[in-house]
């Protein structure tokens, strides 16, 4: 099998896109903690249920960002393959 | 073995394909600007919003004392985007209500519109830029109008004059990073959507309704309200910092 110089830079951008989506574990553990200290808010305040789970959704989008930058990442390098010249 | 492989990778399964395509091009003062799908999707969202309004102000115009059927959604709509505003920037709401209120009701239909079978707007780095610019250069003008050049400048370097160029890297960030978040969360429905669709296509009945559920309706939803926040407090964040 020939491996050229094309063929190797698609193959490591198939290898970037896995590593980029590892960022994917940061916002999974700070989304759970968020979730998870709301859910320990509703315990104490039931009432402050509406509030505090709009609060929760807009913190966790907001965490999410990385995530999608590595997803982005991952994207660019696997269908628009900036590196393949 | 050989049935798996029919399932997940039949041999007359469609390119996976989730890119904007090119309708026609034309020459705008030498450079080729192309009419894509992300432009025909965004008339077609425009005409929905559009409809609905006149719908709305000829049902207003004999609007009656107590509201009852197209009047009550009318009013509803009206009085929560009003009511988010207001609690979001207290004072400022009333001049900044029809704006947050125009981009709000746009990038929802613009989400909502993949369960139309459109391939949304807001998928489009152009369209999601274009929002966050708009955004930017509101905060800014507010930042100029409410702390005037010296209090801008003041705030730039603060703590210290070589927190100047970390200052203006925050200060861009925020464009960048809001658009690429409602980007970023739409493409990642429409490439699972897609992916869903031509891979599985021989498995893709009526389940993947609740792909759309989730990406369209819930995502979607979520993102509208962190982009229509994120602005608010951004720009009442500008407008507070020139009262101390």
């Amino acid at each position: 099998m020939d491996i050229n110089g094309q063929d190797l830079i698609k193959a490591c951008s198939a290898i970037g896109a896995g590593l980029a989506l590892i960022a994917g574990v940061g916002p999974g553990i700070g989304q759970g903690v968020a979730a998870g200290h709301a859910a320990s808010a509703v315990g104490r305040n039931p009432g402050a249920k509406g509030d505090i789970t709009a609060t929760m959704l807009l913190g966790q989008a907001v965490a999410e960002t990385t995530g999608l930058y590595g997803l982005v990442t991952a994207l660019l390098l696997m269908f628009v393959q900036p590196l393949v010249g | 073995m050989e049935i798996l492989k029919n399932i997940f990778a039949p041999a007359n399964s469609p390119e996976v394909d989730f890119m904007i395509k090119g309708l026609f091009s034309y020459n705008f003062f030498g450079h080729e600007v192309w009419i894509t799908t992300s432009h025909v999707c965004i008339i077609i969202v425009l005409l929905i919003i559009l409809g609905f309004s006149i719908a709305a102000k000829a049902r207003m115009k004999r609007a009656t004392e107590v509201p009852e059927g197209f009047q009550n959604v009318v009013e509803l709509i009206v009085e929560k985007i009003d009511g988010m505003v207001e609690a979001a920037m207290g004072k400022n709401a009333k001049f900044f209500a029809n704006y947050i209120g125009t981009i709000f009701v746009f990038i929802l239909i613009s989400n909502f519109s993949g369960l139309l079978g459109l391939r949304p707007p807001t998928a489009d780095y152009a369209t999601t830029f274009a929002l966050a610019i708009m955004t930017f250069s509101i905060i800014t003008f507010q930042k100029f109008k409410h702390q005037h050049v010296k209090g801008v400048l003041k705030g730039l370097c603060s703590p210290w004059v070589f927190w100047l160029p970390i200052n203006l890297i925050g200060d861009v960030a925020v464009p960048i990073s809001m658009s690429l978040r409602l980007f970023a969360n739409v493409l990642s429905g429409v490439v699972i959507e897609t992916l869903v669709y031509t891979l599985l296509w021989n498995l893709a009945l009526i389940w993947p309704a609740f792909l759309h559920v989730y990406f369209d309706l819930f995502s979607g939803a979520i993102q509208t309200y962190v982009f229509a926040m994120l602005t608010m407090t951004y720009v009442n964040q500008a407008i507070e910092d020139g009262e101390y």
